[in-house]
This record gives C-alpha cells, sequence and structure tokens, in this order.
C-alpha cells in the first residue's frame, strides 16, 4: 500500500539568529540574515521519510513557496530523502504579503494535482507562529487532520495519531487521506550528508507560480508594525519582607 | 567580617596561601591604578567593563578543583584592534592578561595567579567564513563547538572534536583539547589550519601566513603548532581556522565486555592496527560498568568494556562492526552487540553517555576530581592496572572512563566536600599516576593541559633542557611573563 506523502518545508530566519526589528518597523530585517528550514518541517520531513523506510510511502514530494532561495531549503529536504521538489515562485516583496490562507490554497491545488495521500506540515512557522496552515488546508481538502501530532503509526488504511494537548496525550485515528502536522517531539531530524547533499543535485526540483495553479496570493492581513519588546529596566533592591509587600502592593500587584 | 566568612564557607578547599591572596581580591586591589582603570574602560568602552566582585569571583574559576584566584578586572573585547591595545596598555605596566572563554576548562587555566587583566573573549563572537568546498570554517573565540555545528549543519559538514563540555574552540585550540573522536579525526592539533594570535607587544600575526587557507604548507616555523596548547602563555587567540570534515553517511554503534582489562586493551589494539578507521573507541572498568548499571537500571556485563562507533556508508560501518567482532571474539569478549538504529544506539551507548552522572552518583553530592594521562597503547593496559590498584589500596572510589584508541584515560575521583583529607590523598595519587605514565613512555596529561597542577610533571617529562627551551621560547615571545603567568611552566 503505496502512498504519495506532501511536505512542506518553509524558509525561514534560522533559530539560532538574533531577531532585530527594522527602523521604520514594517518588520524585521532579513538581508544578510541566515535562513534554513523551518525546525517543524524538518520534523515532519524526517517523519515522511522514515515512513518511506519503512515502505508505508513510495514518494515524498516537497514543496516551498517564496523566493528563489527557497530552491536551497528544498535541496536541504532532497538531501534529507525526499524524492523531488516543487517551487512554486513568489518573489520579494510580494512574498511579504504571503499568508497562510493563500498557501493552504497552493497546497490544496498541488495536493489534488499530484495525488497526495497525506499531507505533513510542521505545525507553525517560527517566523510567523501562526500555526493556521495545516488546519485550513484540511477544511479546503475537507480531509481529516491531527495538530500537534507527536507519534504516528500507520495500520492498514488508517493512521493513530497522538497528539500533545494541554492535559496530556490525545490518541486519534485518522483515515487515508489525511493531514497531519508535526510537533517538537515527534521525532529527531536526520542530518543532510556530503553525499547525500551531491546526490540531490540530479533530483527532480520543479518551479511554478501561484498564478499557474490558480491562486491570488493577495494578503487579507496588513502589518500595522512591529516593535521591540520593552527594554528591561533595573531592578529595586529591597531591605526586607515588608519593604517587598509595600512596593508591590504600590504597585497594584495585589487586589 | 561577615562577608568574608560567607566567602569562606562557599569555598571548600583553603590553604593559608590562597586565602591571604583571596582576601586581598575580595578588598577590590589597587595593583591597578584608576588611571590604567580608565584608559582599560576607554578601549572597549564601559558595557565591557567590570570589576564587580561577583565578576571577579566567577572569572577566577573554572571547573577544576583549584583554587579559585579571581583578577582585579574583567575587559569584554569585540574585536582583535581592542586586544591588541590592550596588550600594549598591559605590556607598558606590566600587568598580567589571562584570556578566558567559557571557563570549562579542567587545570585551572583561568586562575589569576598575580591578579592582573582577565580578557573575557567571549562577546567576540562571529563565525567569519564557512567554506563547502575547501572544508574549513574561521571562528572567533566566541563561537562554542555546538554552536558551529549547529551552524553549519544543513552544509553537510561537522567538527567532530568533543571534548564532552561545550566548550569555545578557541579555548579547545589553546589548551589542545581532543574528545572522543580523536581517535578517527585527531585532536585540535590536527585540526587548525590558521589561528589570528595576539601577541603582547600587540603584534597581531595569523600563524599560517596572513590569509592561508592551504591545507598544508612548508613555508616558515610552524607558528601555528607553537600556539596550540600554549593556554594564553604565548599570545591570546583572537580567531580560528579549523578543518571541518563530512558528516558520516551512516554509524553503527558497539559494546562489549571482556573478562580482563588486558582483553579489552588488546582488542582495542588490533582494531587499529587492522587498519579499522574506527570513529570512537572507549574503555570502561568494571566499577564504571556497575555504576552504571546501578544509575540506569542496566544490565550490562560488569566487568571491562568497550564502546566502539564507526563511521561510513552503510556497507562500510557493517563490515567494521563485523570485523571488530571477529578480533573482540579472539580475545575472550563476551556478546558483541552492533546495530545501526538510532535509538538503539543511544540504548547501546547508554553507559558511556552517562558515565559521569554515574560516578557522581556512586557517592551523593560528591564532587569529582578527574586525572588525565595518555601511554602508548601497547603500555596501556599495565598503567590501568598499576592505577586500579593504587585507588582500591588509598580506599578511594574512583570509576575509570578511557579513550583507548589515543591511549588515554581518566579516573573519576568521588570527593565529599570539604574532605580536605581525602582531596590531598587524591592529588598525590594523581601526580604519582602522571609520574607513572611519563615512565611508561607517555605523557602527563593527554588532553586537559597543564594548567597549574602539573608544572612539575611537565618539568620532570621534558628534563632541564627540554624546560630551558620552552622557557626561551616564553622569554623571547613574553619578556615580562604577563601572558597568563603562572601556568604550563616556570619561569
Amino acid at each position: 500500500m503505496s502512498r504519495r506523502i506532501l511536505v512542506g518545508c518553509k524558509r525561514v530566519i534560522d533559530y539560532a539568529v538574533k531577531i532585530r526589528v527594522k527602523p521604520d518597523k514594517t518588520g524585521v530585517v532579513t538581508e544578510g540574515v541566515k535562513h534554513s528550514m523551518n525546525p517543524f518541517d524538518e520534523i515532519a520531513l524526517e517523519e515522511a521519510i522514515r515512513l518511506k523506510e519503512k515502505k508505508i510511502a513510495s514518494e515524498i514530494v516537497v514543496v516551498s513557496c517564496g523566493p528563489s532561495q527557497c530552491q536551497e531549503t528544498l535541496r536541504t529536504a532532497l538531501a534529507m530523502g525526499a524524492d523531488r521538489g516543487i517551487h512554486v515562485e513568489v518573489p520579494n516583496p510580494e512574498y511579504e504579503g504571503l499568508q497562510p490562507l493563500a498557501v493552504a490554497r497552493i497546497l490544496q491545488r498541488l495536493s489534488e494535482r499530484e495525488k497526495i495521500d497525506i499531507v505533513i506540515l510542521g505545525k507553525q512557522a517560527i517566523d510567523d507562529d501562526c500555526n493556521q496552515t495545516g488546519q485550513i488546508l484540511s477544511g479546503m481538502l475537507d480531509w481529516p487532520i491531527g495538530t500537534f501530532v507527536s507519534k504516528v503509526e500507520v495500520e492498514g488504511e488508517r493512521i493513530n495519531l497522538t497528539r500533545e494537548i494541554d492535559g496530556g496525550l490525545e490518541e486519534i485515528s485518522v483515515g487515508i487521506p489525511c493531514v497531519i502536522t508535526a510537533d517538537l517531539r515527534l521525532n529527531e531530524p536526520r542530518y543532510a550528508t556530503l553525499p547525500n547533499i551531491m546526490k540531490a543535485k540530479k533530483k527532480k526540483l520543479d518551479v511554478c507560480k501561484p498564478g499557474d495553479l490558480g491562486v491570488d496570493i493577495t494578503p487579507r492581513l496588513i502589518v500595522v508594525s512591529v516593535e521591540e519588546p520593552p527594554v528591561r529596566e533595573a531592578g529595586v533592591k529591597v531591605e526586607d519582607a515588608q519593604s517587598l509587600f509595600d512596593v508591590l502592593k504600590k504597585e497594584g500587584h495585589f487586589n | 567580617m561577615s562577608t568574608w566568612l560567607r566567602l569562606l564557607n562557599s569555598w571548600k578547599l583553603q590553604t593559608r596561601f590562597t586565602l591571604l591572596n583571596h582576601i586581598n581580591c575580595i578588598r577590590y586591589s589597587s595593583r591597578i591604578s584608576d588611571e590604567l582603570l580608565d584608559k582599560a574602560r576607554s578601549i572597549v568602552g564601559d558595557n565591557n567593563f567590570t570589576i564587580s566582585e561577583a565578576a571577579r569571583l566567577l572569572h577566577g574559576r573554572d571547573e577544576s578543583y583549584h583554587v579559585p584566584l579571581p583578577p582585579d578586572l574583567i575587559l569584554f573585547p569585540t574585536s582583535t584592534k581592542q586586544v591588541s591595545e590592550i596588550a600594549k596598555l598591559c605590556t607598558i605596566h606590566k600587568i598580567p592578561m589571562i584570556p578566558f572563554g567559557t571557563g570549562t576548562g579542567l587545570e585551572g587555566g583561568v586562575g589569576a595567579t598575580r591578579g592582573g587583566v582577565t580578557l573575557n573573549m567571549t562577546r567576540m563572537d562571529q563565525i567569519l567564513e564557512v567554506s563547502t568546498d575547501d572544508l574549513f570554517a574561521t571562528v572567533r573565540p566566541g563561537v562554542t563547538r555546538s554552536r558551529l555545528n549547529n551552524h553549519i549543519r544543513d552544509t553537510g559538514m561537522w567538527f567532530p572534536i568533543d571534548p564532552g563540555a561545550d566548550a569555545s574552540l578557541c579555548g579547545m585550540v589553546v589548551t589542545s583539547a581532543s574528545g572522543t573522536n580523536a581517535v578517527r579525526y585527531g585532536t585540535m592539533k590536527e585540526n587548525v589550519i590558521n589561528m589570528e594570535v595576539v601577541l603582547a607587544n600587540g603584534d597581531v600575526i595569523n600563524t599560517s601566513g596572513t590569509d592561508c587557507r592551504a591545507k598544508k604548507s612548508s613555508a616558515g616555523y610552524n607558528l601555528t603548532g607553537l600556539f596550540v596548547g600554549c593556554e594564553g602563555t604565548l599570545g591570546i587567540m583572537t580567531a580560528a581556522t579549523l578543518r571541518l570534515y563530512g558528516i558520516p553517511e551512516s554509524v553503527s554503534s558497539a559494546v562489549c565486555s571482556f573478562p580482563s582489562v588486558y582483553d579489552a586493551i588488546s582488542t582495542a589494539t588490533m582494531v587499529i592496527q587492522a587498519g579499522i578507521p574506527v570513529a570512537r573507541l572507549e574503555f570502561l572498568d568494571d566499577v564504571m560498568m556497575s555504576a552504571c548499571n546501578k544509575y540506569s537500571g542496566l544490565s550490562y556485563d560488569e566487568t571491562a568494556s568497550l564502546f566502539l562507533e564507526f563511521h561510513g556508508s552503510s556497507n562500510s560501518v557493517e563490515e567494521q562492526a563485523e570485523l571488530a567482532k571477529e578480533i573482540a571474539k579472539d580475545n575472550n569478549s563476551g556478546e558483541f552487540q552492533w546495530t545501526t538504529d538510532p535509538e538503539e544506539r543511544s540504548r547501546l551507548w547508554k553507559a558511556r553517555h552517562d558515565a559521569l552522572y554515574a560516578s557522581k552518583a556512586l557517592l551523593p553530592g560528591c564532587e569529582v576530581y578527574i586525572t588525565d594521562v595518555c601511554v602508548p597503547m601497547s603500555n596501556l593496559p599495565d598503567v590501568i592496572v598499576k592505577s586500579k590498584q593504587a585507588i582500591s589500596e588509598s580506599g578511594c572510589i574512583a570509576p575509570i572512563v578511557g579513550h583507548v584508541g589515543d591511549g588515554n584515560f581518566h579516573c573519576c575521583f568521588l570527593l565529599k566536600p570539604g574532605d580536605n583529607e581525602e582531596l590531598k590523598k587524591v592529588r598525590e595519587i594523581a601526580m604519582w599516576m602522571g609520574r607513572l605514565a611519563i615512565s611508561a613512555r607517555g605523557t602527563c596529561t593527554g588532553e586537559h593541559g597543564v594548567g597549574r597542577g602539573k608544572i612539575q610533571l611537565v618539568q620532570e617529562q621534558y628534563g632541564e633542557d627540554g624546560i630551558s627551551l620552552m622557557r626561551n621560547i616564553k622569554f623571547a615571545l613574553d619578556p615580562d611573563n604577563i601572558m597568563n603567568p603562572g601556568k604550563v611552566i616556570t619561569l
């Protein structure tokens, strides 16, 4: 029973980078800053690769939407073990307006065109923290979805998913086709090795535009301003517990 | 008075001399004049300057057993130019300069034996250059091993030298650090292509040539070799260009037990002689294996054991493991287990990973004094057996872990905090072990460096003529003895 899996690989600012807000407050500085694959997407891809290694999936298609540098992200995905890549080209500055609603529509069209059985996405991107694309996509495709998944077990025609929720762990069962969004503890992604990076250069990478898929990517939300959090002020030392209580009371921390 | 007592209680080991030194350092010392402080402050800026007691106490210590020796002043330079200007200032006024990285050293190398200026190098933290074609990365002292590996993770490359702690890479260079991977990838000595060093007089040099990135060179004296392992006594590192390697395609891990230390080490020797490019070859003695079983609820054989790791293509790692298995069998091994599965590999190697914690759990609340010697592999079984004998005669608990592919091993002495008698005993055994290693054609320190504690042993290892040459070199580069004084050699 071989399935085709679609994995979304978003190119984001690397998690180790110190973010700086642009002086004009329209966003963060991205020029010359290190970018890499969204960590949750790496986890999603790793799960897809493990399903392929278990012979549950036969092909992994990776997708990235954005400027030309997204092809680097796709090459990394191919080096990790994906079979082919699709770059949906959205150049700067339109890319700054690309939001989950449009991305979900793009993924819907691709899932239909490529006859996908399982879509695995990261639960959210670390730049916008939207946590929406998987959910919107499942609505558009009318497929069941498991979000914040920390365990995937395929049983014949169904998949048992363990979800991380506030109260603990929830186990659900979904049919195929379905959408899964990956949480942190699902797995530990592999590194792309140099030999695999070289082999990946020969794998197929197609380019298309949102228009080719009939998708209008006009942003529906407008960012009004982006600001840094307030600078931490120096603390105040007090002599004893009574003084501490007095200060806290004065600042209105007790009702 | 109460501050004095509080500090006295919090430092568990005191000798009279160092106590006086502490008192001098607690009350801010007038070794450095206000005028000098202002000049130093103007070089680095207000934010990169501190004389606070907390900072000074922090910068006088590392992770060794040596008593903390705080400096008078800490500067956080942010450029090579600043380091050079600080050096010029300190040379004129004869103020000691001590470089400080992550403070994870094990031999007391950051202690300010005569006070002075500590240069905390961690704010120089750029990764200057990474080349996938030439397999190198150039980093500043504030870059740690794990940060570099994180940064290059999607290039398919890694920097394999892993001393255990998340140390500053430049700190690893100046202590000539090594790690579990050294048997295949070498130590820092083999992995530095070029270094930028600031000398005592403020000169900035590149040890292989101004912009050289060639893999090998016959040009001029081996300056790179001179500064690797100098522990800050000849110059201050401000950048290092390091060799990178391809992340292995496949990894297999193995573990197997032996009835005796001899059998285990013989196996290790033969694995290397057979040309198997083993990537990690670790030895744990029976005390350590028993500690691991207790700590993790496992059921390893409680005898001398080897933990092996192989890197390569998927065919290669299978081949290497099978060949090692044959060799182990010829040496009376117990069951040889090996696997390529990541979760299984973690399970097999759990004992090795938990070794330090398992040791500490044998004596809850204890601290660990770790020894470090390295001998030719042919003498290793003998040295280990004699060391174990000395340990058992002393009544101390000291599980042993060793990078036996290099002939290097560590005894982890467990000490109750504040037990000065025990500490004295352990220090004596450690000195004795150093001498034993030297007499077995080995070295008194394989990878931790000399710091303050092994100066005497280095003298014994080299003899008068050898030490005399080192003194001449030191005098040529640092005539006023301000570069991390009191370390490596005495003058």
